[in-house]
């Protein structure tokens, strides 16, 4: 190839680099090749330094650990949906968009909602993205947040809305960690541009006053947007119900790994009208020329490709593989299945709840709310959930997030989190090590 | 020349499989349990229970199989052959780095549990944010953006917070970004609250220096630029680029979605660079996902450390552990929910340990090698051309025009991209960048054998031949596809729009059968 090109070195192809910046580099950071087989046994050495078994883990905070079934890993480690790109050309790429469409198509159904796009990198960005949209739709300057709202999602919204003239209001919770209502009826005027609203809250209670937190925002012509848990929705009324305008969520729980928070699934739904402010990739149902079903990229001129800086978002990558796998998810579970894992989680949680707060200087639930999902703050009289946690950890168990890092005035709770994976044994081990510690 | 034919299945949609009453997965409830606390019409209030249905499909678990895999057979990836996108960097993707990904160690901790329970996931970040540094020639990383426009994001609000300490941010409203820039590029400054300027190229492809020289000010917050560029040609005048930016006090970004053109050759913290991004999933040989996750981390300079995205993998060498560090009150925030794209991070590691510092090296040669090779091949057919500066060396992607073809027998890049697809391989990226009018944009990475190389020519060859000779059959083109050529603009208009399966029902219920 060199020959051909009339060129004799390699270096030969790098001439156009000034001399001084291509003396200067030194790669002296970058280590030598090691071969695969040496390689292999470090990784392996690596991947143990972590504790990876979900039964003597309790932590949640927004990402949980639900049973993945082999045939949605199965399906996710399909090569040609590995090593494929965003379906520019749609006529070898039918597969990828019929699943990205069906991705779409049953998020539509578990929540809906009208329109959902291809996918976002995350609940937390699609928080930053809804927010934006909502202040671009309404051309409106304030934004309503729970001041219980995890420190990780509210910095990404945070981030999202740095460069914007808006105005980020928190509205505090009443005894049942639930939004104040009054606080909110308070704060909701004319110049709000939505309210955000988490369902289940952070702490783990279903938001029972969300259709009142709807009509309150309504009625001052405020988007509702609601962060909703996936999983939840098989049982509990979905954002569609509640008349969202647009709903977000973090996908993982729908057959994603945790993978240490990454390669998530910002789930990001919205109301029909609002379909060409939208951020993200959608597909479509179209036919070929011979009038065959097909499937493609449309409405690509809110895109940043095309649109350039009038774009409704920068997003170009998402998260097309865990759009899959989250399909591949629902696919395989169907309502029933995904009934039983709520029912699973439901009873689990109410378990754990109950245990824990027959132990002395112990109350589960921490605040009194009505309905608990996978998680359950527990307040410690005598002792920092830090303190907790730190003693937990070393008795091998990992018993929940200290949310004394989260919010003020919360260090004596540890908000502890169960899934379907977990036994009832597990559970009664969780509470028998804490009854040690606190006796 | 090999024969093709692509998989076509017509297969149905999930709802169209499904039969009332089965699941593909059942998980147990634990009987003990729901008889202690009551089943879960006593634990959820009637208020929030669902009352609509909910009309997911239902499936035995080898039906959800066989549908998944007749789709993944009905999609071209970069194991299926050669996928020469431009500026998407389809290289072939080592295995070892996805069974590293799954190991169980890797694949199954959460971000928020204990971090004595993950020294070995903190190491690797830790690592990775080292040689990234090393190179990019720049020391701070941080690893959390999940995507190029991401990284891009971050960078952009690095810029602004810089401005601000300096009390600046009110006046360094301008970003200047040249008119080959990817678009993420305009969006991201937009979305950081900057006005975006754009800078004309000259009819070499390059930077017009005298129209920069016009343009920067005190004004300017920076520049956010391509090197190669999205023509692959590599700005020769990068350092007075910089410093007259510099000179106006302005930022240097550098976008490094094309980094695999200079790896190891060139670092752009030696170019006057303050920060950059990276792409794994192009550069790093982490596979693309049929859209992500990819993962963008961004490096910066050390004036600029300070305001990298939290938390930031550092480590205590008296205690021997890696910690997350929050404790960096000047820090821009958060980008992502946690730390990033963890299993591409993983993946991109082994990738750089396998390679070595050499083979990055040698990589990157390969994939000029490579690029100029098939653009030489390639810009002799009649019709085709060379965009912008032939006679100059391309880096790891060049861009054809077919403005002549078009002209002469209305033969278009997309027909030509189209017609490629009959031939088991992928297309070019197609018009792009906007500068050039049928564009065809060909990056055909290093791990292509010259045979392949060769293949692809011969194809072009052939496509450019029937361009003259029978214009039609490229204008119909494909054939062995999946699916004809689709019908794009009846998926977009409002009538004829289906986005859900709820809505092609709807449509079906209208109109008939689609």
């Amino acid at each position: 190839m060199l020959r051909f090109l009339g060129l004799e070195k390699l270096d030969d192809l790098f001439e156009d680099i000034p001399e001084e910046v291509r003396q200067r580099c030194c790669l002296d950071q970058v280590p030598e090749a090691v071969p695969e087989v040496v390689l292999w046994r470090y990784l392996n050495k690596l991947a143990a330094q972590n504790r990876a078994e979900p039964y003597r883990r309790f932590v949640g905070g927004g990402l949980y650990a639900h049973y993945v079934p082999a045939a949605v890993d199965f399906i996710a480690a399909r090569t040609e949906f590995v090593t494929s790109y965003t379906p520019y050309q749609a006529e070898v790429s039918q597969g990828l968009l019929q699943a990205l469409f069906e991705y779409q198509s049953l998020i539509a159904e578990l929540f809906d909602m009208e329109v959902v796009n291809a996918s976002l990198y995350d609940g937390a960005t699609a928080v930053g993205e809804a927010i934006r949209m909502a202040l671009r739709v309404s051309k409106r300057k304030k934004v309503i947040v729970p001041k219980l709202m995890p420190p990780h999602r509210r910095r990404v919204l945070q981030a999202y809305t740095t460069a914007l003239d808006c105005k980020i209001v928190e509205i505090g919770y009443d005894n049942r960690g639930l939004l104040d209502l009054a606080e909110l009826e308070q704060e909701v005027d004319d110049a709000t541009a939505a309210v955000y609203v988490e369902n289940p809250t952070c702490l783990g209670a279903f938001e029972e006053q969300i259709f009142e937190i709807s009509d309150i925002a309504h009625k001052k012509d405020a988007l509702l947007i609601a962060y909703v848990d996936p999983i939840s929705l098989a049982i509990v009324e979905p954002p569609g119900a509640y008349d969202a305008d647009i709903a977000v969520g973090e996908g993982q729980p729908l057959g994603l790994h945790l993978g240490f928070g990454g390669a998530l699934l910002g789930i990001f739904a919205c109301k029909r009208k609002y379909l060409m402010k939208m951020p993200g990739r959608l597909i479509g149902a179209t036919v070929d020329v011979e009038g065959r079903r097909a499937f493609c990229m449309t409405l690509q001129t809110r895109e940043q490709h095309i649109r350039r800086e009038r774009a409704t978002s920068n997003i170009c990558t998402n998260e097309s593989l865990s759009a899959i796998t989250a399909a591949a998810y629902l696919a395989l579970l169907g309502p029933q299945g995904l009934r039983r894992v709520c029912e699973a989680v439901l009873a689990n949680t109410a378990y754990l709840a109950r245990r824990l707060n027959t132990l002395p200087g112990v109350t589960a639930p921490a605040f009194e709310g009505v309905c608990y999902f996978r998680e359950i703050p527990a307040r410690f009289d005598g002792w920092l959930a830090r303190e907790i946690r730190e003693m937990c950890i070393k008795r091998g168990i990992d018993p929940g997030l200290d949310l004394g890092t989260w919010f003020e005035g919360f260090e004596r709770i540890l908000l502890a989190c169960t899934t379907e994976v977990h036994q009832k044994e597990d559970l009664d081990r969780l509470v028998s090590v804490l009854a040690e510690l606190v006796r | 020349m090999k024969s093709f034919q692509q998989a076509r299945w017509e297969e149905p949609l999930l709802w169209e499989l499904s039969l009332e009453g089965r699941s593909g997965c059942l998980p147990p409830v634990d009987e003990r349990v729901i008889r202690e606390v009551g089943s879960v019409e006593e634990l959820v209030p009637d208020k929030i229970r669902r009352k609509s249905s909910l009309d997911l499909p239902e499936l035995t678990e080898n039906m959800v199989v066989r549908h998944f895999v007749r789709l993944s057979q009905m999609t071209f990836c970069v194991d299926t052959g050669m996928y020469p996108l431009g500026s998407c960097t389809m290289k072939y993707t080592p295995k070892a780095a996805e069974a590293a990904a799954a190991l169980p160690g890797f694949r199954d901790i959460h971000p928020l549990q204990h971090e004595d329970t993950v020294q070995g996931a903190l190491r690797l970040m830790y690592e990775l944010q080292q040689i990234l540094a090393g190179i990019a020639g720049l020391p701070g990383v941080s690893l959390q953006p999940p995507a190029g426009a991401a990284g891009e994001f971050a960078g952009c609000l690095i810029i602004r917070k810089y401005f601000e300490e300096r009390g600046e941010v009110d006046r360094r409203t301008e970003m200047l970004i040249p008119d080959s820039a990817h678009g993420t590029n305009p969006a991201s400054a937009a979305m950081a609250g900057f006005e975006v300027v754009v800078i004309p190229s000259g009819s070499d492809g390059l930077i017009d220096l005298e129209a920069l020289k016009a343009t920067v000010s005190e004004r300017t917050a920076g520049i956010m630029l391509t090197n190669p560029n999205t023509l692959g040609l590599f700005e020769k005048n990068i350092l007075d680029i910089t410093r007259i930016v510099h000179e106006v006090g302005g930022l240097v970004y550098y976008d490094g979605a094309n980094l695999n053109a200079i790896m190891g050759w060139a670092r752009p913290g030696d170019m006057g660079v303050d920060i950059m991004h990276f792409n794994l999933h192009k550069t790093f040989g982490a596979p693309h996902g049929g859209g992500g996750p990819g993962s963008g981390p961004i490096a910066v300079s050390k004036e600029l450390e300070e305001y990298l995205p939290v938390p930031v993998v550092a480590y205590d060498e008296e205690r021997d552990r890696y910690y997350l560090d929050y404790n960096r009150p000047k820090s821009i925030g958060k980008v992502h929910g946690f730390f990033g794209n963890f299993p591409v991070l993983v993946k991109a590691y082994v990738y750089i340990r396998l390679m070595g510092r050499g083979g990055l090296k040698r990589a990157a040669a390969h994939a000029v090698l490579a690029s100029n090779y098939l653009a030489r091949r390639t810009e002799v057919l009649r019709g085709l051309k060379l965009s912008h500066a032939p006679h100059l060396l391309r880096k790891h992607e060049f861009v054809l025009t077919a403005t002549e073809l078009k002209a002469q027998r209305g033969v278009t890049a997309g027909d030509i991209a189209k017609r490629i697809l009959d031939f088991g391989l992928h297309a070019p990226t197609m018009y792009f960048p906007l500068i050039v009018k049928e564009a065809l944009m060909v990056e055909p990475t290093e791990t292509e054998p010259l045979e392949t190389l060769d293949s692809y020519a011969e194809v072009l060859s052939q496509i450019v031949n029937e361009a003259w000779s029978s214009p039609e059959q490229v204008k119909r083109a494909p054939y062995a596809t999946t699916v004809r050529r689709v019908d794009e603009v009846r998926a977009a208009r409002p009538k004829t729009r289906a986005l859900t399966w709820r809505d092609l029902k709807r449509l079906k219920e209208k109109e008939g059968s689609i």
